[in-house]
């Protein structure tokens, strides 16, 4: 085995790996939260068919997403095989554990909120993604152009009270992957320091567990309160 | 005190265990609970059955032998002790308390409460040493080291072996017991000339000897009778992946 295999292949390199997918996955919700706020800007959704314009047309965007998709799958993949190989490593459990005494719920529930946060993007990809480049978007012109018209199929998305619902649990579960999520991937590469650990864990709770879930929970609330003409 | 245990009463490491319920009255609450043990014990030996086997050496807090989970935690309720510091007036008259051996792939259970630990001999044997010429003492002082970096190696060597952090794991990781032993000699200039080998030797064994990885729970410092911090985790994450990014160990 090489020494590169070697070390992707221990326990800290695989570690590693989560770490790495991890906060990459993490620095896109910032993109992505940041350009759906075109969502809330009332103009019958130009600025969000040019934002999505950009974001199927640019080379570079269209590079990073790639980079994107095999990020999520090999963060999963990961997770999966070292889920397998810690329950393995106690093949006999305790009558009686109380974890809740020494450890944080979210730390412990990882595996679970990933597989919740899949399953979503499973479903969100297929809603928006799937229909934005292999489905039948009806077509806007603005100045002459014409955009393919992403904003109906949200609008069409989030009329619908259930899948609304969904998407505001799947945000908190979002939260409560992060809250542990951001600042362990840290702790994998070693980046840890008096002085900015705190940093590190403000902006991973504050940040990345409360205010971005926060942001994308709003936007299918608000999306249905204004389809259905409340506001 | 009257007290209900259940304890885990295991043959040998071939056969299956089983919990086993005993009725102890007349407990002091000044008991530590390895004594409260020994009072059990007197009594299986009285009514002619097996006393339980279970670990223990210096009843002091230092040696780590005295491996038990107690109601759901390693060494019982206590923070920052051992299960010999641990008393029997942390407990109410009446209570059901359940103990267990470490439960862990890479700690086999010997005889009922007592689990095999040499796993992390050989973790230590792999690289937690330094090679130093034995001859003449050296002078004192020869070596200059901070107060801070001197106090910060004496946290990480204050790791007992004990296990504790394995057992609290949700993984049964290693990673606090490797992490100490790495740290203590990895931030003393005694230390560095091996520091690259030693981080990629000692996780090495500790991988091969079935351990799980480490989610970052905290559990293990938690529960660590030496209150081991999580800082010497990412010290060895440092160390190992610097090593492995920079020996020439291809």
């Amino acid at each position: 085995m090489s020494w590169v295999t070697q070390t992707l292949s221990s326990s800290l390199g695989r570690k590693v790996i989560m770490s790495l997918t991890g906060l990459f996955l993490c620095s896109f919700l910032i993109v992505h939260v940041a350009g759906n706020l075109q969502l809330f800007k009332g103009d019958g959704g130009r600025a969000f068919n040019e934002y999505t314009y950009f974001m199927t047309h640019n080379p570079l965007i269209i590079t990073v997403s790639y980079l994107l998709y095999t990020s999520i799958i090999v963060h999963a993949s990961m997770a999966l095989i070292l889920t397998r190989h810690n329950q393995d490593s106690r093949p006999v459990k305790y009558a009686y554990a109380k974890p809740e005494a020494n450890s944080p719920w979210s730390s412990r529930n990882m595996g679970v909120l990933g597989t919740v946060l899949l399953i979503f993007i499973v479903l969100h990809m297929r809603t928006f993604w799937f229909e934005m480049h292999f489905g039948s978007v009806p077509m806007a012109e603005y100045d002459g152009k014409e955009y393919k018209d992403l904003y109906t199929v949200v609008v069409a998305a989030f009329s619908q009270l259930w899948y609304v619902a969904v998407y505001v649990v799947c945000m908190i579960a979002l939260g409560y992957h992060l809250v542990h999520g951001f600042k362990s991937g840290f702790q994998t590469l070693g980046i840890r320091h008096k002085k900015y650990t705190p940093l590190i864990e403000f902006l991973g709770t504050f940040v990345f567990a409360i205010v971005i879930p926060a942001l994308f929970a709003v936007m299918p609330i608000y999306m249905y309160l204004k389809v259905n003409g409340i506001i | 005190m009257k007290i209900n245990l259940q304890v885990w009463r295991q043959k040998n490491s071939n056969t299956a265990g089983k919990m086993v319920e005993y009725k102890l009255d007349n407990i002091s609450p000044d008991m530590s609970f390895l004594e409260m043990f020994d009072v059990l014990n007197v009594e299986l030996m009285h009514k002619g059955e097996e006393p339980v086997a279970f670990d223990h050496d210096c009843r002091e807090g230092i040696c780590g032998m005295c491996s038990m989970y107690i109601n759901g935690r390693a060494h019982g309720p206590q923070t920052g002790a051992t299960t010999c510091q641990l008393h029997m007036r942390s407990f109410s008259d009446g209570d059901t308390i359940v103990v267990e051996p470490w439960r862990a792939r890479a700690f086999p259970v010997i005889k009922d409460l007592v689990v095999d630990r040499t796993a992390f001999d050989r973790v230590v044997q792999a690289g937690g040493y330094v090679s130093v010429n034995t001859g003449s003492a050296p002078d004192a002082n020869e070596i200059a080291i901070s107060r801070e970096v001197a106090e910060e190696a004496m946290d990480a060597a204050q790791c007992i072996g004990c296990g504790a952090c394995v057992a609290a794991c949700k993984n049964a990781s290693a990673m606090l017991f490797v992490a100490a032993k790495v740290s203590h000699l990895a931030v003393l200039p005694q230390g560095k000339p091996e520091h690259l080998a030693r981080a990629e030797k000692m996780v090495a064994q500790m991988d091969e000897e079935g351990f799980g990885a480490c989610s970052f729970t905290g559990a293990c410092s938690v529960e660590c009778p030496k209150s081991i911090s999580l800082d010497h985790i990412a010290r060895l994450n440092r160390e190992y992946l610097g090593a492995k990014l920079s020996s020439t160990n291809v």
